[in-house]
């Protein structure tokens, strides 16, 4: 019998990513590329890519789930779920006790409550304004002139943090820029930024509940520093997948393979 | 008041404005294709906007006739029928504002006077068409008195001040102690005196002597309207539900701004009627209802067709409402025989004059007595009294109950205020959450 392909594209604001998994639900591509300005034409690409690294025809996937603020676009999918519910499967998926998911995106970050099964019990959104998102990240790094990477570095929270206060992007922005006419310390002001950042997920988490192990995904989980005050803040280590960045697409995936059963 | 402004009055009553609006109905047909996610449309819904623009209309006709008084929602209305004054609703012309998704250019006008944008959009509504004179409803008329109740907000007794002020106008207000645990005697008996304190006061403003026979039959009416209202609401526990939600939005102005008079009283028995023909003969609001949702606080008044359509095509209805119930949850106080202090009750503990244990409680009925599935509440910038602590009652309700729910971010009227893409995240997130929740069971 041939074996059976599912997959999942998550069009996000900064990222579009693909993942295409077996009836084992084992993962078998994974493509992260830029969303650029055409939503539709990444979410393309990113299939194209996906499927030549298996050597795979478009019909071999008998499923395909987006997810993403893009989702609508993505003609070719057979379906569409908001990633809150993607990531919340594919967390579950790579840590299976886990039963709080934070998801920092590009434009938002989310805290889902879930079951042992992977369903969404409950979540909590940013409101209103996209500080504490990737994109609050990327504006900060441009301007203290660092790369997203180098903004992570853990070594940069070793010292003292400045106090950043405003909950929005232009105005923590402001604020970053009258800091550095001060002469504060760049890394001071990292810190400060990622203190603030933390401080936004712990009070969704208190509105949600945490619970058990926690796992973060979306980009921001590649940034170390980050995770690393996370996980002090908590008094508990948090699980980082090896790339954060694909877990919704993973659930859209798992969630293709689920409806091709329930099909059945 | 004239001979010839009341001649001018009783013709447009009863001749005039029903021929201008059968002309206008013979202008203006629907052109919008029926959504296949709806069941047939209410009959009442033309009789409704039949009763409505006649309102508004006639309300020009108003000089020389009658006094005019603009009046909050959960004032006691039914003292200044007594007194045969014209009631305008601010609350209710400016959720008319909105609905048009005019919200935003009159809340301008206000803003560009000075007043905050954090101040309610219904008030920065109301003080933009009194600045401008404009208006969807054609023209309305200046007030001769103001009537206000702290029962909904306090922002009604500043707003009103500054209309009273704006026009050197009398404004009566009713003070209502907000209940933290039960009403005291002492609130009863200070609120029953304030009424009728407010006898002389009338009687001086319109030259007309109180009539408590005339009264209590308004009062009698006024109940019976409430409780038929009541009665529509009850037959949305039938699955299917004959109505959504959102049709009561609209259904609920007679009750808000007519309460008392004949018309309210006659439009719910025939829109009573209505629904329990459609619980019988199974017509439902929404073609396949699958999931029953639960909405708290005031209408998003520009999203009502973009929200009843989205969820009815994922076959969910919106069969209660906090916000329509509030018309019929405290009438049963009423009692002609003591109208004093039935009053004093019966508005003294509406929902929003009343603590959050209250809330809880109500709502936990609502959803079990309505087998609802999921629960949307809008926290609206508009209204604090409304939106304060439904953080902590969806937290209570959605663990205790096990049910979804979702909080979405909004205004009542401010269409600015709308951050269309985020909202839909979080309501299709909450629609796949109680879709998931009903396979498992």
């Amino acid at each position: 019998m041939p074996i059976k392909y599912f997959a999942g594209v998550d069009v996000g604001s900064l990222s579009t990513d693909f993942v295409i998994i077996d009836d084992n639900a084992t993962i078998q591509a994974q493509i992260i590329q830029a969303t650029g300005v055409n939503g539709s034409l990444s979410a393309e690409q990113s299939r194209q890519e996906a499927l030549n690294s298996l050597s795979l025809k478009e019909a071999d996937l008998l499923g395909i789930i987006a997810t993403g603020y893009g989702r609508a676009q993505v003609g070719f999918a057979t379906g569409k779920t908001t990633e809150i519910s993607c990531h919340a499967l594919g967390a579950h998926h790579l840590f299976p006790k886990t039963r709080t998911v934070i998801d920092i995106g590009g434009q938002d970050s989310k805290v889902i409550r879930i079951d042992e099964q992977g369903s969404m019990l409950d979540f909590s959104m940013n409101d209103k304004c996209a500080a504490g998102t990737g994109r609050f990240l990327e504006v900060m790094a441009q301007r203290l002139e660092l790369g997203i990477t180098e903004l992570g570095a853990p070594e940069r929270i070793l010292g003292d943090a400045a106090q950043i206060s405003s909950t929005c992007t232009v105005f923590a922005e402001s604020e970053v820029i009258s800091l550095m006419a001060r002469d504060t310390p760049r890394d001071a002001i990292v810190h400060g930024l990622q203190k603030s950042i933390v401080n936004r997920i712990i009070s969704m988490l208190m509105g949600v509940g945490i619970e058990e192990e926690i796992t973060l995904s979306g980009g921001v989980a590649l940034n170390r520093g980050l995770v690393e005050l996370l996980s002090d803040k908590l008094g508990k280590p948090v699980n980082i997948p090896d790339l954060p960045q694909t877990v919704g697409a993973l659930g859209a995936a798992l969630l293709a393979r689920r409806h091709h059963h329930r099909a059945e | 008041m004239s001979l010839a402004g009341n001649l001018k009055y009783l013709f447009m009553k009863d001749l005039g404005t029903p021929a201008l609006l059968g002309l206008q109905n013979i202008k203006k047909r629907s052109s919008r294709p029926p959504d296949q996610s709806f069941g047939p449309a209410l009959k009442s819904n033309q009789r409704l906007k039949a009763i409505l623009s006649k309102h508004y209309l006639l309300a020009r006709y108003t000089p020389g006739a009658k006094k005019v008084a603009w009046v909050t929602s959960g004032a006691p209305v039914e003292l200044l029928r007594a007194f045969d004054i014209y009631t305008i609703y601010p609350e209710n012309h400016s959720a008319l504002v909105g609905a048009k998704k005019l919200g935003a250019a009159y809340c301008s006008i206000a803003e560009g006077a000075g007043f905050s944008q954090d101040l309610c959009s219904y008030a920065r509504i109301d003080l933009g068409h009194l600045f401008s004179g404009k208006t969807p409803a054609g023209k309305l008329p200046k007030p001769d008195l103001l009537f206000c109740s702290n029962n909904i907000c306090q922002t009604v007794l500043y707003w009103y001040k500054v209309i009273a002020h704006e026009l050197s106008i009398p404004l009566i207000h009713f003070d209502t102690p907000f209940v933290a645990q039960e009403q005291t005697e002492h609130d009863i008996q200070y609120m029953a005196q304030q009424l009728q304190d407010m006898i002389p006061v009338l009687e001086q403003i319109t030259g007309k002597a109180f009539n408590l026979k005339s009264f209590e039959t308004i009062l009698k009416r006024s109940q019976t309207s409430s409780q038929t209202w009541g009665k529509i609401l009850e037959s949305m526990k039938s699955r299917p539900a004959p109505m959504t939600i959102f049709d009561a939005f609209g259904h609920l102005a007679p009750i808000v701004s007519l309460r008392g008079l004949p018309v309210a009283e006659h439009y719910y028995d025939v829109l009573l009627k209505e629904v329990l023909t459609r619980v019988d003969q199974g017509v439902g609001a929404i073609s396949d209802e699958r999931y029953r949702l639960i909405w708290d606080n005031i209408a998003v008044w520009y999203q009502v067709r973009h929200l009843a359509t989205f969820f009815a095509r994922r076959k969910m209805n919106f069969v209660t409402a906090t916000y329509t119930n509030a018309w019929a949850e405290t009438t049963g106080y009423l009692d002609v025989k003591d109208p004093w202090t039935s009053m004093a009750k019966t508005y003294g503990q509406i929902i929003l004059n009343n603590n959050l244990k209250h809330r809880q409680q109500l709502m936990q009925r609502m959803i079990q007595d309505f087998d609802v599935d999921g629960m949307v509440m809008h926290s609206t910038r508009s209204c604090k009294p409304y939106s304060i602590g439904q953080y902590d009652l969806r937290k209570i309700l959605s663990t205790e109950l096990a049910i979804p729910a979702v909080i979405i971010d909004a205004d009542i009227a401010d269409e600015r205020i709308w951050s269309g893409e985020q909202i839909q995240t979080r309501l299709e997130a909450f629609c796949e959450s109680v879709e998931d929740r009903s396979y498992a069971h």
